[in-house]
């Protein structure tokens, strides 16, 4: 299994990674190297076997709907790194110009 | 008495505390002092708390003894992929450098009402992804034992500042092994609970369905007494048990183990481990027996899959988990042009070469036209893996296999071959595929003097035989009161590294 850097770009581009040319081409090389082991699972017939995605029991974990008191908004604020007007200050979603910020 | 304070377990310090015979201040200098004279060459700690620290030992001096404060006056250590409130929880990483999270994690809280003292936060690979701590964007730790050599991980600054006396206990996280190898190439106790029985809150997310805080200690009785401390239902973690729990100090009353059926997997036994790791782990299962146990061989089959197993899943859970590390709410930023190039220049500088490595691995695992073929297909290899232990343990009441191949091996050897450097889990990952509980503790040492690990493994909730069973054998051996060749003596050569 091996992959192509077309697909290597592609990966990265979903997982919102930049990657160096070097990155792309060692990442190239050793993900082929370990998805070519996980093919390995396919000598096992597993048609007849559910997932596993939990070991445990449990299932829809609900707490009463009550107010609690959330943590003050400068504690949640004090870690940005950009912080406005007691919100998270980030660059502009939609923008004819890009390269402006706010 | 002549001993080092900070060479006590911490069971024989609690006794002095509670005794009068030393206060928390003076156990608190004599580890601060230890730290200062052999971590330029171990380089366990990312962040030393020193004035806390001492704030912490005087008020549990100040404060007198009771059943609610098992640990008053006990200095610990804590991983930095556990949040500690105001204290730097960098993971090990770039991106998180600056990080001071706004609360304690629930296990760090247990230990802090539980009165103990935090020195500071221990190195560890990037978001607890590796298996040498040489993933640590900071630098890599080394090993007591042998300074040129790992100290496994990714827990390996807890595991080598309990292995080097830089405090009693540490705090330690366990997704694939990472609790228990770095024990066992640094000669420690390393204990990873059933998935559930400590609260993940405040556990910086790796791979969800498989993290669980561990504890590292220098011998099982204080292993059970941190796990007392910590363990229990959280309702800040939807994945916490609710389940009556016992005091696991007590499981350690019973100082035998004639009777227990001890399963011996032969899939645990392969061509290719070091043979020193396979002839002290052969000895200690005859040791068991000599003590009363029962050896029962037998099988696990799909043990050969979980490796392929554990990293489709563990990296599909990261990159989910790893996809808030955006350069909004916290963490380094690198501006871009636009939001989404933001994004992608902060990832792309913040993270490390394995962390990206295992995102790029878990988001092909999850794409279109990918998701049956791998990460579903090892989902259910994962079912047939828990199945395996399952009838095992219908059996036997613990199953004894060694916790890493080999030895501690050389910094640098196995950095660019990640499937090299994936192969010295293979005995731990499949326990925590199962959702299952292990302990590592030393058996014996190499040639080269270096420790070698044991491995007790037990079902669901089965803490209590696989701390007595260890215990039992601990106690019939010394391997447990060696100590790594470092020493002030030490403190005057250059640094290394």
């Amino acid at each position: 299994m091996a992959l192509t850097l077309q697909e290597v770009e592609h990966i990265a581009d979903l997982a919102r990674l930049a990657l160096t040319d070097e990155e792309k081409e060692r990442f190239r090389e050793q993900l082929s190297a370990v998805l070519a082991h996980a093919a390995r699972l396919e000598e096992l017939d597993t048609a007849a076997i559910s997932p596993t995605a939990t070991v445990l029991p449990l299932r829809n974990v609900l707490r009463a709907d009550q107010p609690g008191s959330p943590a003050p908004r400068e504690d949640m604020l004090a870690n940005a790194p950009a912080a406005d007007k007691g919100c998270f200050r980030v660059p502009a979603v939609w923008s004819t110009t890009p390269g402006t910020e706010g | 008495m002549t001993v080092d304070l900070w060479d006590l377990s911490i069971h024989q310090a609690r006794r002095l505390l509670e005794a009068g015979e030393v206060s928390a201040v003076e156990l608190t200098d004599a580890l601060l002092e230890r730290i200062l004279a052999v971590d330029n060459d171990v380089k366990a700690y990312l962040t030393l708390t020193p004035e806390t620290a001492l704030a912490q030992a005087r008020a549990a001096d100040e404060s007198p003894p009771s059943p609610n404060t098992p640990l008053r006056g006990i200095p610990l250590a804590v991983k930095d992929v556990i949040c500690t409130e105001g204290v730097p929880t960098t993971c090990g990483s770039r991106i998180l450098e600056h990080f001071a999270p706004p609360y304690d994690a629930t296990a760090v809280a247990r230990l802090k009402a539980a009165g103990a003292i935090l020195l500071g936060k221990t190195n560890n690979d990037e978001f607890a992804m590796g298996s040498s701590t040489e993933n640590s964007a900071f630098f890599p730790t080394h090993n007591p034992w042998d300074l040129s050599r790992v100290p496994g991980g990714s827990s390996g600054g807890s595991a080598a500042a309990v292995s080097a006396g830089e405090c009693l206990g540490a705090l330690g996280s366990d997704t694939g092994g990472s609790v228990r190898q770095p024990a066992a190439f640094c000669g420690v106790v390393g204990l990873k609970p059933t998935y559930g029985l400590v609260s993940r809150y405040g556990l910086v997310a790796f791979a969800s369905s498989l993290d669980q805080i561990g504890v590292l200690a220098k011998d099982v009785a204080d292993a059970a007494l941190l796990l007392t401390v910590i363990a229990g239902h959280d309702p800040l973690d939807a994945t916490s048990l609710n389940t009556p729990l016992p005091d696991y100090t007590t499981a350690l009353l019973h100082s035998d183990v004639r009777g227990v059926r001890v399963g011996v997997p032969q899939e645990y036994f392969i061509p290719g481990m070091q043979s020193e790791v396979e002839a002290a782990v052969r000895a200690a299962l005859a040791q068991l027996e000599a003590l009363g146990a029962t050896l029962v061989p037998l099988s696990l089959p799909h043990t050969d899959y979980a490796l392929p197993v554990y990293y489709l899943i563990a990296p599909a859970e990261a990159s989910a988990n790893l996809a808030r590390y955006d350069g909004v709410r916290y963490g380094l930023r690198v501006p871009g042009p636009t939001l989404e190039e933001t994004y992608k220049a902060t990832r792309g500088q913040g993270f490390g070469a394995e962390v990206k490595r295992r995102i790029m691995l878990g988001t092909y695992a999850l794409s279109a036209g990918y998701y049956d073929a791998y990460y579903l297909k090892a989902q259910k290899v994962r079912t047939l893996i828990r199945q395996d232990f399952d009838r095992a343990f219908e059996q036997v009441d613990v199953v004894v296999a060694p916790t890493s191949p080999t030895t501690a091996f050389r910094i640098g050897e196995r950095v660019d071959d990640p499937l090299q450097m994936y192969l010295s889990d293979i005995f731990t990952l499949s326990v925590n595929l199962a959702g299952i509980c292990g302990i590592s503790l030393p058996c014996g040492f190499d040639p080269a003097g270096l420790p070698i690990g044991l491995q007790v493994i037990g079902p669901t909730l089965g803490e209590p035989i696989v701390m007595r069973v260890a215990h039992v054998y601990e106690q019939a051996t010394s391997w447990h009161r060696r100590r790594p060749p470092l020493g002030n003596d030490r403190s005057q050569e250059s640094k290394c590294g």
